[in-house]
């Protein structure tokens, strides 16, 4: 009850913000910050579940941008059509993920991460170099004649709609079936194999699911920002900030995923701004700081700290009460419920250690 | 034809033995403390930013400065390893280590940005300017030197891994962490060591690679990411591996060069890629490389 009563509450706030604050300076953060919620949450379907951390998100993202970008501009586009296109960009973010993930998934940790930062450079080298990309110079978005004062709101719905989306999505996958045999890969992946899960099948579809979302909000992003570049359509620190986001928040989860996108993309917009961070270095010095500090003294995120002290407060110290079902036989209330931390705190990991 | 090829090919025998350095440096800290140093990019870039600090102000030789700039780096090693890489245990250490090295990275980047701004600069010496003619083309006397360095330090750092007392205790660590323990070497000690090593090696690496292209503070995001294509292909933790695949993936970029200008950074890619299709641990890789 408390949980609907709380999601209302927020669906609310982020349906009425940009009602409230109609400063298109201040609207400009929501959308940002909705785009980046979609894009923790996509990776975290892939990365957060199976524990292969990738760092070539920007992959998608930037590809999303440029396909909606050089579909527009061949078959001219224009105006509110070209929103039209953004089924085309999933299949195109789809259909890298593909051969991308076939090639990445077969090798595990450090060099899977290496893997995916090599793909990235072949992609920022790409979009370099090829003719139909436009070199260093980037390619422009159709133009869209709305006026500059509500220019914004329209854009934060729609980043709303797909931050809503993949939450939901990701929702979905974690309490499946699919979602516990990812969990299962994360946990022991040849034990999982030997369980009879088919590990490159359910990864593979984990990862075109990320993949294509974020494709999808690349392209949002560009035509919202008008342009794109091959720095920054495909830049390193988008893939850092993502995975900082997540581990932030509380690596694995979806709530820690959109708290990390709605802390950190308005604090570096922010830091931007601001006239003595100058050329970006020290926002940089920041946010690399900050998250020595989170993975240093909070390693877990926020959201898993957090739910540990409260816990810790309403217990008064003592180790919280381990009920029985959940270290035997799952609860009737399904199997789904109990394998999801975020849905049984009684099995506190303080009070059972 | 014939000429440009062995030209391209002696070109990049000499500027893999650089690359060598610096992976070596990589490898090193990967066998002993099993975590990937993103932060080595940005550190060689640091290296160089150092030379070019003693050349321009205190006008001290590029080679004559490494005896400054060598410990230094050795230092800074020691205190990331200390400040940071000491501190994380647990299941997730892995990945942990690779992220708090790449905010170790953004952070010296900043802090370089700060120092000397976004302008490119390079070392400039006598012997960068300077050329020596060998089988009718001209090569820059700092190419030979900076092999030369490449190999002295790669042969220091093949003595003191095979010939000293410390140099056994990391390799028992590489092998096997619990039982080094075991035998009483202190597995923490010859890990700050070690990563102090790999780190101080970015700077003569730093040193060549600032006199031989123009950098800035971004150049390191480059840089790591040609160093992980080498040690990956070489084998994580393997040092003769290391060596190969700088010479070897430097040599086909700069034969690639010669039809393809920007294109051949992906060739470097692709190798990488091919290499982990039929091999998944590289040339020289151990089998626990796979193993999750």
């Amino acid at each position: 009850m408390l949980r609907i009563g709380g999601l209302a509450a927020l669906a609310a706030v982020t349906i009425a913000f940009p009602k409230v604050y109609t400063n298109p300076a201040i609207t400009n953060y929501g959308v940002l910050a909705m785009i980046y919620v979609t894009v923790a949450v996509a990776w975290n379907i892939f990365s957060g579940n199976t524990g292969y951390i990738s760092l070539g998100q920007a992959v998608f993202f930037g590809s999303g941008a440029y396909a909606m970008g050089v579909a527009a501009h061949g078959w001219n586009v224009t105006g509110t059509t070209v929103f039209a296109l953004l089924p085309l960009c999933a299949v195109v973010g789809a259909a890298i993920a593909v051969p991308f993930g076939l090639i990445a998934l077969r090798v595990r940790r450090h060099t899977f991460i290496v893997i995916t930062i090599a793909f990235f450079f072949i992609f920022q080298l790409m979009a370099f170099n090829f003719s139909f990309t436009n070199g260093t110079i980037g390619l422009n978005s159709p133009f869209l004649n709305w006026p500059a004062t509500s220019y914004n709101t329209p854009f934060y719905y729609i980043a709303l709609a797909y931050a809503a989306g993949t939450i939901g999505i990701a929702w979905l996958v974690r309490r499946s079936r699919f979602g516990l045999q990812l969990r299962a890969i994360r946990d022991d992946e040849d034990r999982a194999r030997g369980l009879g899960v088919r590990a490159m099948r359910v990864k593979l579809s984990a990862f075109v699911i990320s993949g294509a979302i974020t494709a999808m909000i690349g392209a949002v992003w560009f035509y919202y920002i008008n342009q794109v570049a091959p720095q920054t359509g495909f830049d390193p620190l988008f893939d850092l900030t993502i995975v900082l986001m997540a581990f932030l928040g509380g690596y694995g989860s979806i709530a820690g995923a959109v708290l990390g996108a709605v802390i950190i993309e308005p604090l570096t917009l922010w830091l931007n701004t601001q006239p003595q961070f100058s050329g970006g270095a020290l926002s940089e010095i920041l946010l690399g700081g900050i998250f020595l500090v989170v993975v240093l003294f909070m390693p877990r995120g926020i959201i898993p700290t957090s739910g540990e002290l409260i816990r810790g407060l309403r217990t008064r110290g003592r180790p919280a009460v381990v009920p029985a079902t959940a270290t035997g036989t799952a609860p009737v209330g399904g199997p789904a419920s109990a394998a999801d931390p975020e849905s049984a705190p009684s099995v506190s990991p303080g009070g059972a250690r | 034809m014939a000429r440009e090829i062995l030209e391209a090919v002696v070109d990049g025998i000499l500027i893999g033995g650089v690359y060598a350095l610096m992976a070596v440096g990589l490898t090193l800290i990967f066998g002993v403390l099993d975590i990937i140093n993103i932060a080595q990019g940005v550190l060689v870039i640091l290296g160089a930013y150092l030379s070019y600090s003693l050349s321009t102000k205190a006008h001290i030789d590029l080679f004559v400065g490494l005896l400054i700039t060598i410990p230094a780096m050795f230092i800074v090693g020691v205190v990331i390893h200390w400040a940071f890489i000491r501190r994380l245990r647990g299941t997730e250490r892995t990945s942990m280590t690779l992220l708090v090295t790449y905010a170790v990275a953004l952070i010296i980047e900043g802090i370089l940005y700060r120092f000397y701004g976004a302008d490119d600069v390079t070392l400039t010496a006598s012997y960068t300017t300077t050329s020596v003619r060998v089988f009718g083309f001209y090569l820059p006397w700092i190419y030979i030197y900076g092999f030369i360095l490449a190999l002295v330090l790669v042969a220091v750092l093949y003595a003191l891994l095979y010939r000293t007392r410390f140099g056994r205790a990391v390799r028992a660590t590489m092998q096997d962490e619990t039982a080094a323990r075991l035998v009483g070497i202190d597995v923490n000690r010859v890990a700050a060591l070690t990563f102090g090593i790999g780190v101080a090696v970015t700077a003569a690496g730093g040193m060549v690679f600032g006199a031989t292209n123009a950098f800035n503070a971004n150049s390191g995001y480059d840089l790591i990411s040609r160093l992980l294509a080498i040690i990956i292909l070489g084998g994580l933790g393997s040092v003769g591996g290391a060596l190969a695949a700088s010479v070897f993936m430097l040599t086909v970029e700069s034969v690639v060069t010669i039809w393809y200008p920007t294109w051949a950074i992906v060739v470097f890619y692709a190798a990488l890629v091919l290499v982990l299709l039929i091999r998944p641990t590289g040339f020289f890789g151990r089998r626990e490389v796979r193993a999750q």
